[in-house]
């Protein structure tokens, strides 16, 4: 066996998810991004060691189930309120640049 | 003692005896910050005005001091909650203008029982972090050794309560967050139950993680304070509607012959041994007041670190994908197109933790990886949690470390994130399992750094976790020193 890990995550894998997760990564955070995924996620190996064929998923640790309200419409923010934080406005609506 | 050494209730006690005014309060409050915060970098925003009006509401008798035991009682509030008109920064340059049109429902309890806020804390950049260093505002300084980090992603507020900035502090914890910076900067910080206190406008970092809690000068502080948050709130659908018990009142039952149970996995080499002699002198002390001790194992303690490290990530690139540029927060000029906006404003406006985060979460969901990662360590954290359920069946609460280290020096794991992620060990299982957890001082190591003693109890037993904390306390009080360094 070679000494050298196996990697677990190429350059080119990197850059998919970095596009994925709508980040656009500069040349030099790219490589570090991959050594520092590559060191953490071979840590993430520890968790094979253990059997979990019959064992259920946890998503949340205290249960709930159908947590319903009534479908009613009730007082909202004011949308003076909700566009003062927005980067671009027209008063009316959120602005953004062209989609294409 | 100076007024801004004063513990909640001892102060609230000489407010409501008019030996002092609410006035007299915050202004010793904003001297002491107006002199400290430049060395501490404690405060992100400080609100004087605000909080000289709010007082002169009371010391001019248009509010009722004696309505809550938090009435005119000067707090510091993590900048990770809403709160409406002042910035709420999350300690991220995306959201440095970002004024919230409401305010986090905990905010809002504690403004309803007449606290008065002194200013936002710093903290972890979106509370990712163990040591404040990933703010996008600077590290902020422990107060017993500013070349120390004074833990994370809680710092601010817990250098602020340790430091005499602030009577009492609102923080947040999701693998640690208020457990380990309490332990580092020697004061008491509680992560309550999942679901006892309301999320509703604290900015989602991992969302089935997430719990405000106090963080205080001494325990009686920390029951006062959770009493204001928990509680029900339809705004958060994962709060849980159940009753909240007097924390206060649970504190006065001795805890002659409780069951403490002490974990072996959290007492491991590599530990900090002063750490380890701190933590049993603390279980010898429990022993003595009358407690049963007794070993067992939560063997399942060392998958937390890899479960955790999944889990969060995945849960906060999903979060994080609403920061957009569209709505609030950062966006780059001139972008070319809506997706080169979208990419430009995120990857400038986040730090590197937050992007790592981003991206590990993001390859554990994606296609392929998912049941290898996600599903994987959503698993092993049925196991673990199982392993609570266990323990709690041979024993009534645990006994252990917060931390296996005492606060660290700046820079000393800021490179090397699998370090820092380890350093979390002993706190990232309650988290995933839901638990509560407390951490209240029990001594110093050599350097004089103070050290955490963690107790954890069953979902929704806060009060049974307070009254160890409590007796513990008043077993060991005198022996308190505060930060010499200021």
């Amino acid at each position: 066996m070679s000494a050298i890990m196996r990697e677990k995550i190429t350059r080119s894998e990197i850059r998919h998810v970095a596009k994925l997760a709508r980040l656009e990564l500069q040349e030099e955070e790219e490589r570090l991004m991959t050594d520092q995924m590559n060191n953490i996620l071979s840590y993430m190996d520890k968790l094979n060691e253990l059997d979990t064929s019959a064992v259920a998923p946890t998503t949340h640790a205290i249960r709930l189930q159908n947590v319903f309200r009534k479908d009613q419409v009730e007082p909202s923010l004011e949308r003076e309120e909700v566009l003062a934080n927005a980067p671009q406005s027209d008063g009316a609506s959120f602005v953004v640049p062209k989609v294409f | 003692m100076e007024i801004f050494s004063l513990t909640m209730h001892d102060l609230h006690e000489l407010l409501v005896r008019r030996e002092l005014s609410v006035t007299e309060a915050v202004r010793s409050f904003l001297e002491r910050i107006q002199t400290f915060n430049g060395k501490l970098n404690a405060y992100l925003t400080v609100l004087a005005e605000q909080a000289l009006q709010e007082a002169d509401r009371f010391d001019n008798g248009k509010k009722d001091l004696t309505e809550s035991p938090l009435a005119g009682v000067p707090l510091a509030i993590k900048d990770v909650l809403c709160t409406r008109g002042i910035r709420t920064s999350c300690g991220s340059r995306i959201l440095q203008q970002f004024v919230p049109p409401f305010d986090a429902t905990a905010v809002e309890a504690l403004h309803r029982a007449g606290a008065i806020f002194l200013g936002k804390t710093n903290m972890d950049e979106f509370a990712m972090g163990s040591s404040n260093e990933n703010s996008a505002y600077g590290p902020c300084r422990n107060p017993w050794d500013l070349e120390r980090v004074p833990g994370g992603s809680s710092g601010g507020s817990a250098a602020a309560v340790a430091a005499d900035l602030c009577a009492g502090a609102l923080g947040t914890d999701t693998g640690g967050s208020i457990r380990q910076p309490a332990s580092f900067c020697g004061v008491v910080g509680l992560k309550p139950t999942y679901g006892r206190v309301s999320r509703f406008g604290l900015v989602a970092f991992a969302s089935s993680l997430d719990q405000i809690g106090p963080i205080t000068k001494d325990v009686e502080d920390a029951a006062i304070l959770l009493q204001a948050v928990a509680g029900y709130d339809r705004r958060d659908s994962t709060s849980v509607d159940r009753p909240v018990p007097d924390y206060r009142e649970a504190l006065r039952t001795p805890i002659e012959g409780l069951k403490l149970g002490i974990p072996q996995e959290y007492f491991i080499d590599g530990m900090n041994p002063d750490v380890v002699q701190a933590v049993q002198r603390a279980i010898q002390t429990c022993r003595d007041l009358g407690a049963e001790i007794v070993d067992l194992s939560l063997p399942h303690t060392d998958y937390g670190v890899a479960a955790y490290y999944i889990i969060a990530p995945a849960e906060a690139s999903s979060n994080l994908a609403r920061y957009d540029g569209v709505k609030y927060g950062f966006r780059v000029p001139d972008a070319k197109d809506l997706m080169d906006m979208y990419c430009q404003s995120r990857v400038n406006g986040f730090g590197f933790e937050v992007k790592r985060r981003i991206m590990l979460g993001t390859y554990a969901l994606s296609a392929g990886y998912y049941d290898a990662y996600y599903r994987k360590a959503s698993q092993v954290r049925s196991l673990i949690k199982q392993d609570f359920l266990a323990a709690f069946e041979k024993c009534d609460a645990l006994l252990a470390p917060v931390s296996p280290v005492p606060a660290f020096k700046i820079g000393e794991k800021s490179d090397d994130p699998l370090q820092m992620y380890l350093s979390d060990v002993f706190t990232l299982p309650a988290s995933l399992a839901g638990v509560p957890g407390i951490s209240v001082p029990c001594g110093f190591t050599a350097e004089q750094l103070p050290v955490g003693l963690q107790i954890l109890g069953p979902h929704f037993q806060e009060e049974l976790i307070l009254r160890v904390a409590f007796h513990y306390e008043q077993a060991t009080r005198d022996q308190r020193p505060k930060p010499a360094v200021l």
